[in-house]
């Protein structure tokens, strides 16, 4: 699908969600936004993680579930004071519910300008085998 | 077990009402929380991308989240008391036999303009682009500076 690139970017305010387990550190969460797409070899994750370094990035696969969260490093630094705030930063979180086609030892993850790109690669099929009946 | 001989109740309702309670209080505990750290967001303008701008005694600083943009496609003028910011965001396609799961990142061209409170020295503006965030550090023109002053 070819992208309209004379269409205006609109203002999205990120979502913010809670955790599904209890908080012990203080900050906000996200969802980051994030394509998936899919081929005959793998599927493919992009999720915009702006300010996640590759160090503060956790992926975790487990049970199917594949869970990713990210802390974004605060750019400001210590004496700086705020005069517009427009934008919050905290922990990107997401979760993702795989099947059983992906082959999760071939998992491969790179981070680049905050967007990660996650190639989850399919189960090579069993190779179709052709049964000739010879008829006596 | 004192509980429930004093009060008549069943054990477990007690727990439940200390539970709900406790909810209550961590809910109260976040909200203070978020108020007193300014972590609300005071100023929408609803224009591409949302920016934040600080200040300290040097010059002002407007950092805006644009992942996956390449510093080439960004242009970055200063003039006067205003910043402008325009780009485009591209998505490559993924090609022609692949299906979409879920498609949230959105592409297209943006424009925006910053004004800061004071005087800048446009020649001296620089700007950096790393993890996807944008940074223009604007230094303060000589005038705007804040000055110590001895008192005799």
């Amino acid at each position: 699908m070819a992208t309209n690139d004379t269409r205006e970017l609109q203002a999205k305010e990120k979502h913010e969600v809670t955790h599904p387990a209890e908080k012990t550190r203080p900050g906000l969460m996200f969802t980051p936004d994030v394509d998936i797409f899919e081929t005959d070899q793998a599927l493919t994750l992009l999720a915009d993680m702006p300010g996640v370094t590759p160090e503060r990035l956790t992926i975790d696969l487990r049970d199917n579930v594949l869970t990713i969260s990210g802390e974004a490093t605060r750019s400001a630094g210590g004496n700086e004071t705020p005069l517009l705030v427009e934008y919050n930063t905290g922990t990107y979180y997401r979760q993702f519910s795989l099947s059983e086609i992906i082959d999760q030892d071939k998992i491969d993850a790179n981070l680049k300008d905050g967007v990660l790109c996650l190639t989850l690669p399919k189960v090579e099929k069993a190779t179709p085998r052709k049964i000739t009946v010879t008829a006596q | 077990m004192i509980y429930r001989s004093a009060f008549g109740l069943p054990g477990w309702n007690i727990r439940n009402a200390f539970d709900e309670l406790n909810r209550m209080r961590r809910q109260m505990d976040q909200l203070f929380d978020s108020m007193s750290t300014g972590s609300q967001i005071s100023y929408r303008s609803g224009v591409f991308p949302a920016v934040n701008l600080t200040e300290d005694s040097e010059a002002y600083y407007v950092r805006a989240e644009l992942p996956g943009l390449k510093a080439d496609i960004l242009e970055i003028e200063a003039t006067g008391k205003k910043v402008s910011i325009t780009g485009q965001r591209q998505i490559p396609s993924a090609g022609q036999n692949a299906k979409y799961h879920r498609r949230e990142r959105e592409s297209g061209r943006f424009s925006r303009v910053i004004t800061v409170p004071g005087d800048i020295e446009s020649a001296k503006v620089e700007a950096s682009l790393s993890n996807g965030i944008l940074t223009v550090t604007l230094p303060k023109a000589e005038e705007a500076r804040p000055r110590q002053i001895s008192i005799r």
